[in-house]
C-alpha cells in the first residue's frame, strides 16, 4: 500500500473570496511543489472549475477529487465529492435549483469566475455563491448520497459557518464520510474535548483561499492508489487503508 | 406598571396570537424571559432556563438543545414550521415549538413588552 498526501478543500477564481491569483495552473503547480498527491476542489456552492483544474492537473500526476462547499439553510459548510462527470453535473444542478439568485456586488465580495487552462474567462457567474441553500444538511447529506458521493462537514471546529456553531453539536442521525479540521486545531486534542465524535474519521485541511495556502495542511491516505473508490475505502478503513492527520 | 408573573407558553400563545406547532403537552411551562439566537452554539452557552428561544433555525437539534438548558418553548419566526423530526421531539420532550409569521426583531419587541 502507499502513502498519500492530501489537501481535500481548495478554492479557486470562481470562489468571490478565493484570491485571483488561484487558477488552475496556479494552484497545481503549487499543489505539486507541495509534494501533494490527490487535491479538492471545493469552491462555494459551484462544482464549474472543476474539470479544468483536472485536465491541467492530469500533465502534472496530480489527482483533482471534483466537487464543491455546500452551505445548508442551517449556514454548515459541507464538503461535497463525486466520481463522474454525470454525478457532478447532477448535483450541479441540485446547486442551482436550491442555491437563492442573489446579485453579486463584485466590489464588495469579488469575482466568481469559471475559466479555461490559459486563465481565458469562459463565465462569470452573477448570482452570490457564497449565500445559503433552501435545504437542510439532511437533504444535502441525502442528495451526495443517492449520487454515490463523499459527505464531509467542513472546518467543524470553526466558530462560524461550522456544524458546531450552527448546530451546537454534531448530529448522529446523519451519515458522514469524515469530519474535517481546520488547519488552527489538533486533532488528538479537538477529539478530547468532543470525546463523542471520537470514533468518526477526521481528515485536515487547508481551506486555502490564497496561492501560498494550497497544502499548508495535509491528511495522510494508505490505500492501494490515487483514485476516488479508493479514497472511499480509505476514509472508511477498510483492508488496511487508513486515513491520519498529522500531529 | 402591572408585572406579570408566571407567565406560561399558553399565555403567550394566547396574548401574541401564536401558533402551537407541536408540544402541546408543555404549555403549561413557566417563562423566564426570552432570548434571540440561529446559532445553537451561542444557545447553548448562553441561553437561561425557563427562557422562550426566538430562531428561524428549524433542525431537530433546536430541540436537543431546549432540552438541555430546560427552555420553556422555542418560536419559530417568518412562517417556518419545524422539519418533522424537529416536531416529533418536541412531542417527546413537551417542550412547545410555536410559530409566528412575525420576524425576529418584531416577536422579540413584542414579547419583550409582556415580559419585562
Amino acid at each position: 500500500m502507499n502513502k498519500y498526501k492530501v489537501d481535500l478543500h481548495t478554492h479557486t477564481v470562481l470562489s468571490p473570496c478565493g484570491d485571483i491569483e488561484m487558477s488552475p495552473e496556479n494552484i497545481v503547480k503549487k499543489a505539486k511543489e507541495k509534494g501533494l498527491d490527490i487535491i479538492g476542489i471545493t469552491d462555494h456552492n459551484s462544482t464549474k472549475n472543476c474539470n479544468v483544474l483536472e485536465d491541467v492537473a492530469k500533465d502534472y500526476d496530480l489527482m483533482i477529487l471534483k466537487g464543491a462547499e455546500v452551505t445548508s439553510k442551517e449556514e454548515v459548510h459541507c464538503l461535497a465529492f463525486f466520481e463522474n462527470e454525470i454525478e457532478l453535473l447532477e448535483f450541479q444542478k441540485y446547486l442551482d435549483e436550491h442555491l437563492p439568485k442573489i446579485e453579486n456586488d463584485v466590489n464588495k465580495f469579488g469575482y466568481q469566475l469559471v475559466v479555461d487552462r490559459k486563465e481565458n474567462i469562459v463565465e462569470q457567474i452573477n448570482w452570490l455563491l457564497i449565500s445559503a441553500l433552501d435545504v437542510s444538511i439532511n437533504q444535502i447529506e441525502q442528495k451526495v448520497h443517492d449520487l454515490n458521493g463523499l459527505f464531509i462537514p467542513a472546518h467543524i471546529d470553526r466558530a462560524r459557518y461550522s456544524i458546531l456553531s450552527q448546530l451546537g453539536f454534531v448530529p448522529t442521525d446523519v451519515n458522514y464520510d469524515a469530519l474535517e479540521l481546520s488547519k488552527f486545531v489538533v486533532k488528538n486534542e479537538f477529539v478530547k474535548q468532543n470525546q463523542y465524535l471520537a470514533d468518526y474519521c477526521f481528515i485536515q485541511s487547508s481551506d486555502a483561499h490564497f496561492i501560498n495556502d494550497v497544502g499548508s495542511i495535509t491528511t495522510a491516505f494508505q490505500m492501494n492508489d490515487k483514485s476516488f473508490k479508493e479514497v472511499a475505502l480509505a476514509l472508511k478503513g477498510i483492508d488496511g487503508r487508513k486515513v491520519m492527520c498529522y500531529e | 406598571m402591572l408585572i406579570c408573573k408566571n407567565m406560561k407558553v399558553s399565555d403567550i400563545i394566547d396574548r401574541l396570537g401564536l401558533k402551537l406547532e407541536s408540544g402541546q403537552s408543555g404549555v403549561n411551562r413557566e417563562i423566564d424571559g426570552g432570548y434571540v439566537s440561529d446559532l445553537l452554539s451561542d444557545v447553548m452557552g448562553n441561553s437561561r432556563e425557563g427562557q422562550v428561544w426566538v430562531t428561524l433555525q428549524t433542525h431537530k437539534n433546536v430541540m436537543a438543545i431546549a432540552s438541555l438548558k430546560d427552555l420553556a418553548a422555542v418560536i419559530l419566526v417568518k412562517g417556518f414550521k419545524p422539519d418533522e423530526d424537529m416536531a416529533k421531539q418536541s412531542e417527546e420532550e413537551g417542550i412547545p415549538v410555536l410559530s409566528t409569521t412575525d420576524n425576529a426583531f418584531e416577536i422579540a419587541g413584542k414579547l419583550y413588552e409582556i415580559l419585562k
